[in-house]
């Protein structure tokens, strides 16, 4: 597929999308459609409603880009927030749902991206993320992976764990500021690796 | 209590607050500065889990289905335009498009120096277009030649979103022009562009007025002080 934008930034593609600009959002959509559906398919489970879940966010995205603020945050993650709400509220009106949110589908994660170069960078950062959520202490990679890639809210949780919902807030909030600092350090890490290996 | 309602940012970030909750928190963070950086940070990290879920190419009419649903509503901010006074002949004379693609073809490698360009320069500028774009009381003027369209501030700063303008052809760059009542004859410069492929988003240097005309040439690298081509882009008057 011909990349019409490379130039332009995420963000300066959302301002574009802001003024009606529709090739705007095609590219944005080139660049973050793989992951946002990735995403939607983790927490859904389901193909078509995958779509649906990214199809509604990306309308969000055309429709509120006016409201997006790029000191706030960068672009690609404001549109996959708006794509985990989607997921997380359809799969919260699904009944059939969440058969086991933790299991881990190597199928899913073997297909080859569209480029070499973007299939390195995927396998890369889900390795980084992987090797940080291993690092925290069991309780914590619980909360967090039942409820951002299973759905579930915190009551849910401390029904399904059978605990006070005090400790799952805590635990919620614990292990995401230590994944965000686990994050931040291997980020660091990865940003120095080019001046010892060039 | 304090404490409790800050807490609930992980959650927030996270998607696992309950209705309820989910209200009172974002009741909250209208007015919690504190609570507002630590989300911003907090989504970096659930985007980071995002990438890591990373799976399967959807099916190619996802794509189609979504551009479907944007061409089937009107977008948000575009104010229609509304003619003014008939087109100014000089403009309506541009050269097409076409011409200039013809012209790009096979020289757009020369650009590549283009590319060495200040690189944070170039942010710069393109935060400052940026900016034009999302103010809502900037107007959206439409262009009588080219492909795109201008956008203007109350204060006059404009920006040029454009399709279809190939890298300029060697030896050659772009020059924009704020035109006071259409007049090519006084045309003022407001800056140059190299061109890419695909789309242009380019802040006018100068203030743009009623009745302004900006339109686009292609001059000698280094640029001129007056227009010596036919608009290959041109909007109608502000």
């Amino acid at each position: 597929m011909r990349k019409q934008h490379t130039h332009l930034s995420d963000e300066a593609l959302v301002a574009m999308v802001a003024r009606g600009d529709e090739p705007a959002l095609a590219e944005l959509y080139d660049r973050v459609g793989r992951t946002a559906y990735g995403l939607a398919l983790r927490v859904l489970r389901d193909e078509r409603h995958a779509e649906d879940a990214v199809q509604e966010a990306f309308l969000a995205v055309w429709r509120t880009a006016a409201s997006f603020r790029a000191e706030r945050a960068k672009a690609s993650t404001w549109i996959l927030t708006l794509v985990h709400r989607r997921a997380v509220d359809l799969v919260r009106r699904e009944e059939r749902r969440r058969a086991e949110p933790l299991a881990d589908d190597p199928a899913v994660h073997e297909s080859e991206a569209s480029g070499p170069e973007e299939a390195a960078w995927l396998r890369f950062e889900r390795e980084r993320v992987q090797s940080a959520l291993k690092l925290l202490p069991d309780v914590q990679r619980e909360a967090i992976e039942l409820a951002y890639y299973g759905g579930f809210s915190q009551s849910e949780l401390a029904d399904r764990l059978g605990v006070p919902l005090g400790t799952v807030k805590s635990r919620m909030f614990a292990g995401l500021a230590r994944l965000r600092e686990l994050l931040d350090d291997s980020a660091q890490e990865g940003s120095w690796k080019p001046e010892f290996t060039s | 209590m304090e404490a409790g309602i800050h807490q609930l940012t992980a959650g927030y970030a996270l998607d696992a607050l309950d209705a309820d909750e989910r209200r009172a928190f974002e009741a909250h963070l209208s007015s919690c500065e504190h609570c507002q950086e630590e989300l911003a940070s907090f989504w970096e990290t659930t985007a980071a889990l995002a990438v890591a879920a990373s799976g399967p190419e959807p099916s190619a009419d996802l794509r189609e289905r979504i551009l479907a649903d944007v061409r089937a509503e009107p977008p948000q901010n575009v104010v229609p335009f509304e003619p003014r006074r008939r087109a100014v002949p000089v403009l309506a004379a541009a050269a097409s498009i076409a011409a200039v693609v013809a012209l790009g073809i096979g020289l757009w490698a020369s650009s590549l120096s283009s590319e060495l360009d200040d690189a944070r320069a170039a942010l710069e500028r393109e935060r400052a277009a940026a900016a034009v774009l999302v103010d809502p009381s900037a107007r959206t003027v439409s262009l009588q030649a080219g492909e795109g369209q201008l956008v203007v501030s109350q204060r006059g700063e404009a920006v040029l979103v454009l399709h279809g303008v190939n890298p300029a052809p060697a030896g050659k760059t772009y020059e924009m022009w704020i035109v006071p009542g259409g007049d090519i004859a006084s045309a003022n410069r407001a800056g140059l562009f190299s061109g890419h492929e695909g789309a242009e988003l380019e802040r006018l240097d100068g203030t743009v007025r009623a009745g302004d005309v900006v339109a686009v040439t292609i001059e000698q690298a280094g640029g001129v002080d007056a227009p010596t081509t036919s608009p290959i882009v041109a909007s109608n008057p502000v």
